[in-house]
């Protein structure tokens, strides 16, 4: 019994280190300007832009390849900021790609789940919990609202869902929005 | 150290309204049947409940712990039974609920078990500091900043001790009273506060329409026999409660931009701060009641009132003669900084300084665009250009406003009460604020996830890389199985 859980401790600690080391390894440490894009895009990770991450997304700008329109979640106050550290003039968000909507994360309901772990699979921060066969659950703290692991999952039991105001992150609106008007 | 007055820019003459609420003595609210304790009261982390549903408790005894420094517990103001830990509304601007425990009196006020402290002066400042935090005192002239954390030098030399006893905005007669009724306590509580900090001076700053009261405090300290603490009157001019407007007014320096008194040698404490830490020094009694003014033209018997925390505000209108259906708005704090209560039956916290109800309330005029006439820098007590924070607000460039010290605006509304086009000014700059507070926040959860992104990246590279190790052992297994035959063969 004992021998197990020393054994086992050590292959968590081993394991533990490749992962540290792996983080280290493959930070992508790369070239400042697209680090500097990086810094401005949401981290949704959800590829509406075409590209499979934000990073990705941002290389493509450095490098001339895309757009500084194409990233929906980042929405106008993002394309400003992308068009200033660039200098360039900023533009409407591309269609194409989606439209801006209002903050969500992932509820997935319970008793359906089937525990295939598809959904484990594309969240690209993992932020849901589960084994195989085992009730899955999202930390609501750490999904970005990227709606990838929706479309995967066999029995439609994932939703997405507007992220609830508490009093800590309430803000006042504009005087005109209070007012009944949508600025 | 009697050195002359200076005046700080801007400002205004207000009618105090202060008289109708100073009319007769303070007396106690009555007891509620629940009391309803959110476990946010004060700035920083929300305190952790220790108790569970069904848990008989005593007056004074810890329901919530501190969670975190910057933090502050909250005690059980009366005895009882808990019968609930969960959401329910509470006094914020947005009209939300937040986690509340609330308590079944049983009428007893039953006490727990108290541990004055009678000689403080031999005690550690440091002890000190940990009994004003365990007893849950925050700052009760606003915001409800946890106190112990002002009354910690940091290892800077604090020269000037301030009390804070200008009470500027009108209607508000809480510390007036305080002062009248409770002025020895309050002068134990100042000796408390500059034992633990060391300060060579000290200075009780109060506007000249509270003679009452400054006569009280320095009554007090004659019988008190104390020497080193000064009352001075300052001139009744909105906002001269405002912490660097009063430090200011005092003694002529100027708190830096993004800067804290305590750079500058001075601590501000209001004087209701000061009566809760002798109460909870010498009495051992936690903070778990304050004095509120409930006044308006919605209330017929405006008065103070001495009311346990979590008492519903319905209550303290009702006692007061109003009928709470009657009342069109509600408004805790001032009419400069106050904000609307959705609803009465939300609970009095440690920040509830005062009930403003109104029964009628005048259309607000409708605003019109500015015309640059530059009332609102006049009037603005922090030098700030409130026009121009105003167009970078409305126009979403947020930085912009920051450039303008948008922080440095302490929201007291001098501004918008003289723009003749009637601009809700301040309600611009809280919205810029909070979207400034939301982007950072925003920001920070996107280094969250991109910092899990890549590790997940890695992660399925390791996998990988695992994954071709195996087939490459499994291969190189395979043809070890195959060589050994070959050999033998020779
Ligand atoms: S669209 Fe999604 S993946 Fe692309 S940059 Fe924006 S948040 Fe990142
Ligand atoms: S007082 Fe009003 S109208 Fe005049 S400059 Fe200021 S915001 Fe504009
Ligand atoms: S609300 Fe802010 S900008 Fe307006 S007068 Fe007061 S400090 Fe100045």
């Amino acid at each position: 019994m004992l021998s197990a859980i020393i054994a086992f401790t050590a292959l968590a600690a081993v394991f533990g280190l490749i992962l540290g080391f792996a983080a280290i390894r493959f930070r992508v440490e790369g070239d400042p300007l697209v680090n500097k894009i990086d810094a401005l895009l949401p981290q949704t990770q959800c590829g509406q832009c075409g590209y499979p991450g934000c990073r990705p997304y941002a290389t493509a700008i450095a490098s001339g390849e895309a757009d500084i329109n194409q990233c929906p979640p980042g929405g106008e106050a993002g394309i400003i900021a992308l068009a200033d550290l660039l200098g360039r003039d900023p533009k409407p968000l591309n269609a194409k790609h989606g439209t801006l909507k209002p903050k969500m994360v992932a509820v997935i309901d319970e008793p359906l789940c089937i525990g295939c772990t598809l959904c484990i699979q594309a969240c690209p921060v993992d932020a849901i919990l589960g084994a195989a066969k085992q009730m899955h659950t999202v930390i609501e703290q750490e999904c970005t609202g990227c709606e990838l692991c929706v479309a995967p999952c066999p029995v439609d039991c994932i939703r997405m869902e507007p992220v609830q105001h508490d009093i800590k992150t309430w803000k006042w609106q504009t005087p005109l929005e209070a007012a009944g008007g949508h600025a | 150290m009697s050195g002359k007055l200076r005046r700080f820019p801007g400002g205004l003459h207000l009618d105090g309204h202060k008289t109708e609420s100073t009319q007769c003595a303070v007396q106690r609210a009555r007891l509620p049947r629940r009391l309803i304790l959110p476990l946010h009261q004060h700035i920083g982390a929300e305190a952790k409940s220790v108790v569970m549903a069904g848990e008989r408790v005593l007056k004074g005894q810890m329901i919530a712990r501190a969670e975190g420094y910057v933090s502050a517990p909250v005690h059980a103001p009366s005895s009882g039974t808990v019968v609930e830990i969960g959401d329910r509304p509470v006094p914020h601007p947005s009209g939300l609920s937040a986690p509340c425990i609330v308590i079944e009196t049983d009428g007893t006020e039953q006490w727990c078990e108290r541990h004055p402290v009678q000689d403080y002066i031999t005690q550690d400042p440091s002890h000190l500091r940990n009994l004003i935090r365990e007893a849950g005192i925050v700052g009760l002239g606003g915001a409800g900043f946890p106190s112990f954390i002002k009354l910690n030098p940091l290892g800077k030399t604090v020269d000037t001790l301030i009390l804070n006893a200008a009470e500027c905005e009108p209607y508000i007669t809480c510390d007036d009273m305080l002062m009248r009724e409770r002025a020895a306590e309050i002068i134990h509580g100042i000796q408390i506060m500059r034992h633990a900090l060391h300060a060579a001076h000290c200075i009780i700053g109060i506007e000249d329409n509270k003679p009452e009261a400054r006569a009280a405090l320095v009554r007090a300290l004659q019988e008190l026999h104390i020497d080193g603490i000064q009352v001075t009157q300052v001139p009744t001019r909105y906002p001269a409660g405002g912490e660097k407007q009063l430090i200011h007014v005092l003694t002529g320096k100027e708190v830096p931009s993004n800067g804290l008194p305590v750079h500058i040698g001075i601590v501000c404490h209001n004087v209701a701060t000061a009566a809760a830490i002798y109460r909870a020094v010498q009495h051992g009694e936690p903070l778990i009641s304050r004095y509120v003014t409930v006044t308006g033209s919605g209330v017929p018997e405006p008065r103070n009132l001495e009311v346990l925390f979590g008492t519903p505000m319905a209550e303290l209108l009702e006692q007061c003669g109003a009928d709470p259906a009657s009342v069109e708005r509600l408004v805790m704090g001032g009419p400069m900084m106050g904000f609307g209560v959705h609803m009465p039956g939300v609970p009095v916290v440690k920040t509830t300084n005062c009930l403003l109800a109104d029964r009628h309330l005048p259309a607000a005029p409708a605003a019109m665009p500015c015309i640059r006439c530059g009332a609102c820098a006049e009037a603005c007590p922090a030098n700030l250009l409130p026009q121009q924070l105003y167009w970078h607000a409305h126009a979403g460039e947020f930085d912009k406003a920051q450039n303008y010290n948008l922080f440095d605006c302490i929201e007291c509304g001098c501004c918008a009460a003289v723009c003749p086009s009637h601009i809700p000014l301040v309600q611009y700059y809280r919205y810029a604020k909070g979207e400034i507070w939301t982007r950072e926040r925003e920001k920070q959860k996107a280094d969250v996830a991109r910092e899990r992104h890549e590790f997940r990246l890695a992660r399925l590279a390791q996998d990988k890389a695992e994954r071709e190790a195996r087939h490459a052992q499994k291969k190189a297994e395979l043809a070890g199985k195959t060589a050994p035959h070959e050999t033998t063969s020779h």
